[in-house]
């Protein structure tokens, strides 16, 4: 939808626009150039010199079990953040919309996890859950669970999990409830009176009309597993215990920050954008073109 | 207040596609001019072109003998009322009406009594605090109307202001406007799809039809003489009745062996085909054996006042106005004789009336 | 809800208060953490009630930080997050809403290209191009200052997208009306344009807030003096690898204090917020 011509100067907007496209290009546009720039170079042992080297970054990427580990790990990660965090948040929505009375205050209850950062998050879930001192740990010894995320990688996929999930329960909540009140009531109305039963009702009508919202968190959800889960990373395992939870963004900082191999990290930050850039056009292909009712 | 010209207006959007075919008009100072026609037949985009928030692609427009083409919308003196009132939400009444004046740097007590003035031929004085949410549609269209009284232009444009009220409203705001413009006698455009608005109104109506001007005149005028098949159409409600028929002998067989005698004067240079057009209003209901038109009666419409009767010539629907009590029943056959003096003639080609 | 099923009206409560009762429970073994004393949490199991170190807890991090790892102040920490909170807030703000405005109410050459070039900052988060804007940043000589903690993150466009949705749905005979009132485009701006945006900017501020004060990659690169850290990487330095070693009664104590602020606005805003964050993403 184009507004008509309303305003006629040949200088203003530019002003206007000034401030951000300048921000945009020095610390965007400069910036992610430079990124794909060196994922074309290799540079030597000291950081002095670099020589463009085609996609031999690339290729070593692809012949690298580690960077195929990593893939795996993040699809597993990411895959479990989002279903569990949809699937949760969807069941927490559909009864928040049933309540009449405390609907506020559940509502205010369950949103604020949304203010935590990530690493917070994760650095609360490692305290409850930690090997030694951890409160739940000491429930799971009871129950004859043996648990140490430090050794055992797959319990530190789940710590990781549930620190992520925990905080984005909110957020996707929040999208579930606006999409469910946004549903007309007349329409829930019309099952009922043709005899569908509350469940019957939910699966028929009301989760087919929630499929937008539900595709659209899908994605972000994705997207927030795959990149704002940094934090929680960082400030639990680091990736560890060996590289069991080193997502693809850990692996990239990994290796340009600690590993000093910029060409490979910036190689990984390229493909990274690419995966990203799928997936937003994949969104924004299949969301804007909402469904009309 | 001043008069407004316009001449060989023509408007396009993509190149080559012309949405107004050259329009001339003069308005003269202190007129009430209407604007009407069906949806899209660009009266809103003339109107628009007057007040400069389109460009004009051909012709010039002058307003008090200045040519306005290129000048911005806030220097032509022209105040506007929009359909959709247009307030800004977030300001009062008294602040909408004044924020034009604010802006030209007038001082405060000028807008006071200005305002104060408008509000008091509008009845808006126990509003002036209020915000538009709080107002109904009338309302807030007398607010809208108030923002452009205070500021004492040279002319008025109304964009379709009535169409967002319900039909009482309409009828109230109706009689209020004509009351304001014998007021403060301002040149006034008033643009509406809506005849009965335009022929209230109208001092002098413009009829407009896919970007063309079919006809410019008074409301009678037009109604007694439309100048084509449209404006017949258009104008009179209910609408005319339209008989087309091949021309034999100088008379116009419509079907059902009804033969209509072409008048003298147009004889010479009828076409082949012609359309015979009478307004409901001037059937006349008659008796047995007169030279009427008779047809089986198929429904009625009972208004009240009067009732309308609705039947067919041949293949063509025709509708006679009889009294409210007087309709014939369903069924029998009805005849109608047509008055004298109100047949219109039109070339079914060329949709234009016939001329001598 | 159209049948009136108590039973199932139980049911969402209960499911609801489990939620509830699940979300909290972290917060509040964080903050009864944050009252004991470190042998009581080494103790385990740790009591599940508050003790009595509440201020000598907090006391000791606002003022000293903790004895093994990161000893900055935790003061100055928060004080860091608060300027990087609100000068991204607000610098985000104030440059798309200008934004935005030049692009919905202006024609002019590039407006397209600018538009699309803005735009495209959408899809790529800042860990993506992580490596090269620490770059960047570095030659402009902005490391370890607030510049440099605020600047980069100003670049992404959520809030001129959000405006520019908004922008489109202001009836355009509003503008046309001040148009013939006689207002140029700042007027226009000014008076009518940013009173009707009051809500959204309300809404951005929280959600951008949030944004600032959680940022975690940037702020851990950008800095490298203590007196710069933020709250949040702070926390990260004080967790000495190995838990056992840890002082975990001080890490939860400003663990409390880093998610306090946030959380606050959060609550407290929660009719804008939401609205808001509804309004962002689609």
């Amino acid at each position: 939808m184009e507004k008509r011509v309303l305003f006629r100067s040949s200088w203003l907007p530019y002003l206007l626009v000034a401030p951000q496209v300048a921000v945009t290009v020095i610390f965007f546009f400069w910036p992610a150039s430079q990124a794909i720039y060196y994922a074309f170079q290799l540079q030597d042992a000291f950081g002095l010199e670099s020589r463009f080297v085609g996609l031999a970054n690339f290729q070593d990427l692809f012949h690298d079990d580690r960077y195929f580990e990593s893939f795996k790990t993040t699809a597993i990660f990411s895959g479990l953040v989002a279903c569990s965090g949809i699937g949760i948040s969807l069941v927490l929505a559909t009864m928040a919309d049933r309540v009449v009375r405390g609907a506020l205050a559940y509502k205010t209850l369950l949103i604020w996890p949304y203010a935590v950062a990530p690493a917070i998050a994760g650095v609360l879930w490692a305290f409850i859950f930690a090997p030694s001192i951890g409160i739940v740990t000491y429930a799971l010894q009871k129950l004859g669970i043996d648990w140490n995320w430090i050794i055992n990688g797959d319990q530190a996929m789940l710590l990781v999990v549930i620190a992520s999930v925990w905080k984005q329960v909110s957020y996707n909540f929040l999208f579930f409830l606006a999409g469910l009140q946004s549903i007309p009531k007349s329409l829930i109305e019309a099952a009922a009176i043709d005899g569908a039963g509350p469940f019957r009702r939910f699966w028929s009508i009301v989760f087919p009309l929630l499929s937008p919202t539900t595709f659209f968190l899908l994605v972000v959800n994705i997207v927030y597993a795959f990149f704002d889960t940094f934090g929680v990373i960082d400030a639990t395992t680091q990736g560890g215990p060996a590289t069991a939870t080193q997502i693809l963004v850990y692996k990239v900082y990994y290796d340009g920050v600690k590993a000093a191999d910029l060409g490979g990290s910036s190689a990984q930050s390229v493909l990274l954008m690419i995966i990203v850039i799928a997936l937003t056009a994949v969104q924004f292909r299949f969301v804007e073109r909402k469904v009309q009712y | 207040m001043a008069d407004i010209r316009l001449q060989g207006v023509k408007k396009s959007y993509t190149k080559g596609i012309l949405v107004i075919h050259g329009v001339d008009a003069v308005i003269a100072d202190g007129e009430f001019i209407v604007i009407v026609g069906p949806s899209g037949c660009g009266k809103s985009t003339l109107l628009r072109m007057i007040a400069g928030l389109e460009t004009i692609t051909e012709g010039e427009i002058s307003i008090g003998g200045k040519v306005v083409n290129q000048v911005e919308p806030k220097d032509r003196n022209i105040a506007m009322v929009f359909q959709n009132y247009a307030l800004y939400p977030h300001m009062s009444v008294y602040d909408n009406m004044s924020y034009g004046l604010r802006i030209r740097g007038f001082s405060k007590p000028d807008i006071e009594t200005r305002v104060q003035r408008a509000a008091k031929i509008l009845e808006l004085g126990p509003f002036l605090a209020r915000k538009p949410r709080e107002l109904s549609g009338g309302q807030r269209q007398r607010v809208a109307m108030g923002r452009a009284i205070v500021r004492e232009p040279a002319a008025f444009l109304f964009d379709e202001p009535l169409s967002n009220l319900d039909a009482k409203l309409r009828v109230q705001m109706r009689l209020e406007i004509q009351k304001l413009h014998r007021e403060l006698g301002t040149t006034s455009i008033f643009v509406t799809h809506d005849q009965v608005e335009a022929m209230t109104l109208a001092d002098r109506m413009i009829v407009m039809n896919a970007g063309v001007v079919e006809q410019v005149g008074a409301p009678m005028a037009v109604y007694d003489a439309p100048a084509s098949l449209f404006v017949a159409g258009f104008i009179g409600s209910p609408a005319m009745n339209f008989l087309p028929g091949s021309v034999r002998d100088g008379r116009v067989d419509v079907g059902d062996g009804h033969l209509i005698a072409l008048p003298q004067p147009l004889l010479e240079r009828a076409p082949a085909q012609v359309t015979v057009g009478i307004r409901p209003e001037h059937l006349v209901a008659c008796a047995e054996g007169d030279d009427a038109f008779t047809f089986p009666v198929e429904t009625i419409e009972a208004l009240g006042a009067d009732s309308m009767v609705h039947g067919k010539v041949g293949a063509t629907p025709l509708v006679a106005r009889v009294e409210g009590h007087a309709a014939p029943a369903i069924g029998s056959t009805a005849r109608f004789a047509l008055m004298p003096g109100r047949l219109h003639f039109f070339d079914t080609v060329t949709g234009r009336r016939l001329v001598p | 809800m159209v049948e009136n099923r108590p039973f199932l009206t139980f049911v969402a409560h209960a499911v609801l208060i489990a939620g509830v009762v699940v979300v909290a429970f972290p917060l509040w073994v964080t903050f009864v953490a944050s009252t004991l004393t470190y042998e009581q949490i080494a103790n385990v199991p740790m009591p599940l009630w508050p003790g009595d170190q509440f201020l000598a807890n907090y006391g000791q991090v606002l003022t000293a930080g903790s004895t093994k790892g990161s000893a900055a102040p935790v003061s100055t920490m928060l004080f860091n997050s608060l300027v990087m909170a609100v000068v991204v807030a607000v610098g985000k703000i104030c440059i798309s809403i200008v934004s935005a405005f030049a692009v919905v109410y202006f024609r002019f050459p590039l407006r397209r290209f600018i538009f699309w070039m803005i735009f495209v900052t959408l899809m790529l988060p800042i860990e993506v191009r992580i490596i090269p804007t620490f770059k960047v940043a570095s030659d402009l000589g902005i490391l370890d200052s607030y510049l440099g903690l605020t600047l980069p993150l100003i670049a992404s466009a959520t809030a001129t997208f959000l405006f520019r949705q908004f922008f489109m749905t202001i009836p355009d005979e509003l503008a046309e009306a001040a148009r013939i009132d006689g207002a140029g485009p700042m007027r226009f701006f000014v008076d009518v344009v940013l009173p009707l945006s009051r809500t959204n900017v309300a809404a951005l501020f929280v959600i951008l807030f949030i944004f600032g004060w959680n940022q975690y990659l940037w702020p851990l690169l950008i800095t490298g003096q203590e007196s710069m850290y933020t709250v949040v990487i702070g926390i990260k330095r004080m967790i000495v690898g190995g838990d056992a070693a840890t002082e975990w009664q001080l890490v939860m104590a400003t663990a409390m204090l880093a998610l306090m602020p946030p959380a606050a606005v959060v609550i407290l805003m929660q009719k804008w917020f939401v609205k808001g964050l509804v309004e962002t993403e689609k």
